[in-house]
């Protein structure tokens, strides 16, 4: 497939399609937890994004050079102390979970250390949520769809590259930060509203994200009408196949 | 200082007055996630108990090497470790659950109840009380998780792990086996358990009056 036309595809995919958080389910902490005030949920929003997409870049370094069977890295780290032969067949996979979630919580880390030095402004606004984005879901998802992608494929020319890793890390939270700010502005009304006691909080606001997982079905197989829509050649080819 | 709780208390607290789905409100990717049968639902809630279990047991155990500023790191470090043996056995002998509920079981390791546990209880209490924490607040998550799945599964296919309970003229709702099922059935429950909550604290209201 045409490679412009798979980035697309995926951007799409993880922003709308597949939602991170309406059809995933990950990241349901902050979504539930921080989506009382629309500049909260931006912040929120774009601190998720921001290391989700470094903890995608991580990801696939490691994964591509250390982790995946015969990995540069480890094959040659391993050619000092076992034949060439089996050297090559040093499989870290199992590691990964350890060392992803290692990478995440240090890059976290790094990140507030970062923005506390050099941007306090920014800081005050969004530094209380990065601690808690070590925890949450919507970045170990990305780096295990990318584990998957790179490791879980057959053929090794299928693997993603880093374009493609990127791409889902950057509109995967992109999707979450359309779906957390829809759902403050929503939040932000029905304070105004008489809601039955006992659904007050967290059980109106499932009720409210139910509604909007619904919503966004309406974006399914969008994707495969695009797919057909940006490869005409291929529609060809199945057209003539069938006939 | 407070009195530490004895290992029963924990226990008990765990499953309803502290259910970590119902009161807490953690943990919830897992719980909408996998409850969209009944027999994936268990093998989640399972798998949650052993890791809680055991990281909140190794956490107790070392508990007082532990550095204020590096222990969140060190907790997630055991978790994921266990997590690893639990993904590779599901793997291996149960293997079309673990196609089934595949990315959601490496989740486990960012599940907020196993790192909260671990924080609030393990790190302060000795491993028999942290035991028993971990056996009441694993019981806990699995009965809501099997709540909601028993919901959404009766609802959703007339059926009951893989069983037909309900006639066959019923029409299936497809739409709670979904992603919006699954919104909607916690909130709901999460309601009607508020709405007891409610009722029961009135009455002894009422009566001490």
């Amino acid at each position: 497939m045409h490679y412009l036309t798979d980035i697309i595809l995926i951007a799409l995919g993880a922003a709308l399609i597949n939602n991170f958080v309406l059809y995933y389910f990950v990241g349901i902490c902050p979504f539930i937890g921080v989506s009382r005030r629309i500049d909260m949920a931006i912040g929120m929003g774009f601190a998720v994004t921001f290391v989700i997409s470094i903890a995608a870049f991580l990801s696939w370094t490691i994964t591509t050079f250390m982790l995946k069977p015969g990995a540069p890295v480890s094959k040659w780290a391993a050619g000092f102390f076992m034949p060439a032969a089996s050297a090559a067949q040093v499989d870290l996979t199992v590691l990964s979970y350890i060392v992803y979630i290692f990478a995440i919580a240090s890059s976290v880390q790094f990140v507030e250390m970062y923005v506390r030095r050099f941007y306090p402004s920014l800081y005050r606004s969004f530094g209380v949520f990065l601690p808690l984005i070590t925890t949450n879901c919507a970045i170990l998802f990305a780096c295990l769809i990318i584990f998957s992608r790179i490791v879980g494929v057959d053929n090794p020319a299928d693997a993603w590259d880093i374009g493609r890793a990127l791409t889902l890390a950057v509109f995967g939270g992109i999707g979450f930060t359309i779906a957390i700010t829809i759902m403050a502005g929503i939040r932000e009304e029905l304070e105004l509203c008489d809601i039955p006691k006992p659904l007050k909080g967290a059980g109106i606001t499932l009720i409210v994200a139910s509604i909007l997982a619904m919503a966004f079905m309406g974006f399914t197989g969008v994707d495969s009408g695009l797919k057909s829509a940006l490869t005409p050649a291929a529609v060809e080819h199945t057209q003539s196949a069938e006939e | 200082m407070p009195v530490a709780p004895t290992p029963a208390e924990r226990f008990i607290q765990g499953i309803l007055p502290e259910n970590p789905v119902y009161r807490q409100l953690l943990g919830l990717c897992p719980t909408l996630a996998v409850t969209n049968g009944l027999k994936a639902a268990l093998t989640m809630a399972g798998a949650v108990a052993f890791v809680l279990f055991c990281a909140n047991i190794v956490t107790s155990m070392i508990r007082h090497l532990l550095k204020p500023h590096l222990r969140i790191v060190i907790f997630t470090l055991i978790i994921a470790t266990f997590v690893t043996i639990t993904d590779r056995f599901l793997a291996a002998y149960m293997y079309n659950m673990s196609k089934t509920l595949g990315p959601y079981i490496p989740l486990i390791i960012v599940n907020c109840i196993i790192i909260c546990r671990c924080e609030v209880c393990a790190s302060r209490q000795s491993m028999f009380t942290a035991a028993a924490d971990a056996l009441g607040q694993a019981g806990g998550f699995a009965l809501a998780l099997a709540s909601i799945a028993a919901v959404r599964e009766v609802l959703g296919t007339g059926q009951l792990f893989g069983i037909q309970v309900l006639p066959t003229v019923w029409p299936n709702w497809i739409i709670m086996i979904l992603p919006p099922g699954a919104f909607m059935t916690l909130g709901l429950l999460l309601g009607a358990v508020n709405w007891i909550q409610l009722r029961r604290s009135e009455k002894a209201g009422q009566t001490s009056e």
